[in-house]
């Protein structure tokens, strides 16, 4: 099947089985490998990536369902010499350590910030009414849908309050 | 060709010179970055899967519904299908994983499912979705041969009892019945998945001469590059593996998986390359897992709290064939003093996915359990658990009277305690709304290990290349022999190259049993040794009166570049490190207490872990920042091991009922407080020239017992069977009302 999907700020033709889905498109037809497989059923976090603004596992999804949708990575997101002050304070809090589902994490930290200063609350929020704060509790309750088994939590959620604290004070 | 000359230690005895606290450049012990993170937070580190040379196949396995002869399939209609180019049913595939270090093929099929879900096929395809649509619709008959057992602790289950692997000291009966306080319990650990982020992955590719390179996903390279070239027929030197990134370990890539042999084979038969990627389930399966142990343990103690009797007899579960088992009591030869000691040590043969080593393989479930038996011994005898742990520290190995290379077992009881403010209280007294609150701690105890280990240093002018076949698994290798190098030879960090994972470099010690950051720094250590020591004839001094800071040579006050020594040279040096009697002479080992502070509701039977403080004590740190994340992973890992891991087997047949990662429940960040970790500063001659022992493993060696002892402190509830789930935490609070 052919269609076109928006990566990154860069359009790619593409012409592949329809039941293709949108992480093999990445790491197999356009060598976007950032992005990792690590069950391919939507338990671990690992593909995360952004569509349209919001974080989804992109396994639980086929490709050819994307025609048009703006889709980033964690390649858009930063090169190695040019970081997102997400991806910076993943390496200096030490957020990571085999690195595979660091992606994943990355993607899903940066949509989820957006999602705290929208107002969304999530299951551990107090008051619905009130602005949300980037609490430890807050953060830890919206990161848990990415599983590290080196088990960097406290470095993921050290990185993510230092960049939210950042973000705020800006 | 430029000269390379090698230094070897063969590791005798302790080494007092300490020669790095007297560099100079100032890098190594520090909390600096890892080198190879921008690469990892940008997505741009290639982990297995993740070349495409061309014309590239795929592969996809096929597993066995049931036990038995295999004896036919429907290969003929599968080849049939779509975009399907071979169907592999070769009986040379390997029946499971290998053993950590084996250096040799695990069993291979050879026509038998020995249990539910071993491969016994692979459907190779032009791309992915058409090959794993074939595997599925691909049916291997299976007879069956009989009846198995599925349970170790079933009637039907085989034991074995290995005679050298038992124990009795003094009069332990006598002990047991004449003991001011004793305790006698059954402890339960749960089968456990090793589940490393990145599933088993390579991809297999022959050259015209009969050379095969496998891009994968392993931990001792040298091994694996051996145990492949074993199944395969084929010379070790037409081998050649490749793991520059690996996306955790933890044990379940010590040896080679079947993924690599079903990728080679098929690239073989097809003439080009071959992936095969193992699915999330396919991992749980066909790679080792923690075997579930039934540990009884007996303690007795005098009126005093002073230890008189020990007893550990336990019973793992192993597929037929299989050599290793479970080394559960590996901590309790040596954690504690008492003159009476029995150890006792047993193993199923039954038909569950084979065992073998995940995260510290013994220490993990034997010292959590004894740890939980301790603290049950000490409430027994009235005594506060961190006081009754104080009395009982061994001067000297408790069985054989060889000393401790370094006793740091009180130094980390105290100075944990003090961090965390350590009170003991009677049980429930705290409440808040519904939730019980209390506090509890365990000591930590590892065996330090060291392994034999090359790595080549190069020297320029203008900078270091490290070269070895050492992974780095998330563990930190990247960085920490970096900062060796850069501290021996006076440059940057960033002035250092560090090559590894790659089987045509010099073979390192791999990464398993926490030896690897120190025998494969010792390897560094050593080439950088004999570099300093060229350099030191080339310019007319000694070795120890030669500083090297910022690429210079400094000497009687005068600095030299070394660029301008060194000129267009290429300087390259062999480290060679070889265990010798400094790992026999003296027990060596790591040692830590971790104090926890949970929740348990008294509605649900929930437990929440609020706060974890750990104290370790090992050796010289190489790098606070990747060690405190290694025991960070540690103390998870014993979180986990407490509350939420187990797979779950049918008893029907064997097979893991829960082989996902929706199903087998890991900790999640929720589940995680902010945790604290401090590191003794100490420096273990005996271990190495560093001073530096393993860290990996030791936080998850009593951390689970901190957080099930702690359950017992807030709600009065002992458990016994971990994880400490709803249902068993609920079962004690309804006996208290």
């Amino acid at each position: 099947m052919q269609f076109n999907l928006d990566i990154n700020g860069e359009r790619h033709a593409l012409d592949v089985d329809t039941r293709t889905t949108l992480l093999d498109a990445l790491r197999d037809h356009l060598g976007l490998t950032g992005s990792k497989k690590g069950c391919d059923h939507g338990q671990c976090g690992a593909c995360t990536v952004i569509v349209n603004g919001r974080r989804i596992n992109s396994c639980l999804t086929l490709a050819c369902m994307h025609d048009g949708d703006e889709i980033t990575t964690v390649e858009g997101l930063g090169a190695p010499e040019d970081l997102s002050p997400l991806q910076l304070a993943f390496v200096e809090h030490d957020g990571y350590q085999c690195g595979y589902c660091t992606p994943g994490q990355i993607c899903s930290a940066t949509a989820m910030l957006d999602e705290i200063k929208a107002g969304w609350p999530s299951n551990v929020t107090g008051d619905l009414e009130a602005q949300v704060d980037a609490s430890i509790e807050e953060i830890s309750e919206r990161m848990s849908g990415n599983l590290c088994r080196c088990s960097c939590y406290p470095g993921i959620v050290d990185a993510i309050r230092q960049v939210a604290r950042e973000e705020a004070g800006a | 060709m430029t000269l390379e000359t090698i230094r070897h230690l063969k590791h005798d005895t302790p080494d007092h010179d300490r020669r790095l606290d007297g560099m100079a450049q100032g890098v190594l012990g520090t909390d600096m970055d890892r080198p190879e993170g921008p690469l990892k937070v940008s997505g741009r580190a290639t982990y297995a899967a993740e070349t495409a040379p061309e014309g590239m196949a795929h592969g996809y396995l096929v597993r066995a519904a049931t036990i038995g002869r295999i004896t036919g399939s429907n290969a003929e209609a599968v080849q049939a299908m779509p975009g399907v180019l071979h169907v592999l049913e070769d009986e040379r595939m390997i029946r499971n994983a290998a053993q950590g270090m084996a250096g040799k093929s695990p069993v291979q099929k050879q026509g038998q499912a020995w249990y539910v879900g071993q491969p016994v096929a692979c459907v190779v395809a032009e791309s992915f979705e058409q090959a794993r649509h074939a595997a599925q619709a691909m049916m291997v008959t299976i007879e069956p041969d009989g009846t198995h057992a599925f349970d170790a602790e079933s009637r039907e289950a085989q034991v074995e009892t290995p005679e050298k692997k038992q124990l009795v000291q003094g009069d332990f009966d006598g002990a047991m019945s004449g003991a001011a306080f004793s305790i006698d319990n059954d402890y339960r650990t749960s089968s456990m998945s090793s589940a490393a982020m990145e599933p088993h992955a390579s991809i297999a590719q022959w050259d015209e001469d009969g050379a095969v390179t496998l891009r994968g996903s392993y931990q001792l390279l040298r091994f694996n590059k051996n145990e492949l070239a074993d199944v395969l027929g084929v010379a070790p030197e037409k081998v050649r593996i490749l793991s520059p990134y690996v996306g955790g370990g933890f044990g379940s890539k010590l040896g080679l998986a079947p993924e690599a042999v079903a990728a080679a084979l098929s690239a073989q038969v097809l003439g080009r390359p071959v992936r095969v990627v193992l699915h999330r389930r396919q991992v749980f399966e066909t790679v080792t897992r923690r075997s579930e142990t039934k540990q009884r343990i007996r303690l007795a103690c005098d009126a005093q709290g002073k230890l008189t009797a020990i007893g550990h007899e336990n019973l793992v579960s192993q597929l037929p064939e299989e050599v290793f088992s479970e080394p559960v009591a590996q901590g309790t030869h040596f954690q504690y003093a008492a003159p009476n000691r029995l150890v006792g040590h047993h193993i199923a043969r039954i038909r569950r996915p084979a065992a073998g080593s995940v995260r510290a393989p013994g220490e993990a479930v034997g010292v959590t359990a004894f740890e939980i038996a301790v603290d049950e011994l000490a409430k027994a005898a009235g005594i506060d658990p961190l006081e009754f742990r104080l009395r009982n520290v061994p001067e000297k190995h408790p069985e054989n009277g060889k000393p401790f290379s370094s006793s740091t077992m009180e130094a980390t009881l105290r100075e944990g305690a003090k961090r965390f403010g350590w009170e003991h209280t009677a049980p429930r007294q705290r409440r808040e709304g519904e939730w019980w609150i209390g506090t509890g701690m365990a000591g930590c105890v590892r065996v330090n290990m060291m392994i034999e280990a090359h790595a080549r240093v190069v020297l320029t002018g203008q900078g270091v290349r490290v070269e070895c076949d050492m992974t780095d698994i998330g563990t930190g290798s990247y960085a920490i022999l970096t900062q060796v190098a850069a501290e021996m030879l006076g440059f940057a960090p960033s002035q250092v190259e560090t090559v590894l994972g790659d089987t045509d470099l010099p073979p390192a010690s791999g990464s398993g049993g926490s030896f690897g950051a120190a025998s494969t720094s010792t390897a560094v250590y050593l080439a950088c040794m004999e570099l300093r020591e060229r350099l030191a004839a080339k310019i007319g001094v000694k070795e120890t009166e030669l500083t090297l800071k910022d690429g210079h040579a400094i000497h009687d006050n005068r600095q030299t570049k070394l660029s301008e020594l060194l000129g267009e040279e290429e300087w390259r040096a062999l480290g060679h490190l070889e265990p010798g009697k400094a790992g026999q002479d003296v027990r060596q080992a790591t040692w830590g207490a971790v104090f926890a502070e949970v929740a348990v509701s008294d509605v649900t039977g929930e437990t929440r872990v609020r706060r974890m403080e750990g104290t370790f004590a090992c050796g010289r740190i190489l790098n606070l920042k990747t060690a405190r994340s290694q025991c960070h992973g540690g103390m998870i890992w014993g979180l986990g091991l407490a509350l939420t891991e187990a797979l779950e087997h049918d008893p029907r047949d064997g097979h893991m009922v829960n082989r996902d990662l929706a199903e087998y429940h890991l900790p999640v960040n929720l589940d995680v407080p902010q945790l604290g970790v401090h590191f003794l500063e100490e420096r273990d001659d005996w271990a190495n020239p560093l001073q530096a022992k393993g860290i990996g493993e030791l936080a998850i060696c009593g951390s689970g017992s901190a957080v099930i002892n702690a359950i017992e402190n807030a709600c009065g509830v002992r458990v016994r069977q971990l994880p400490a789930t709803l249902d068993r935490v609920m079962e004690g609070l309804a006996a208290h009302d």
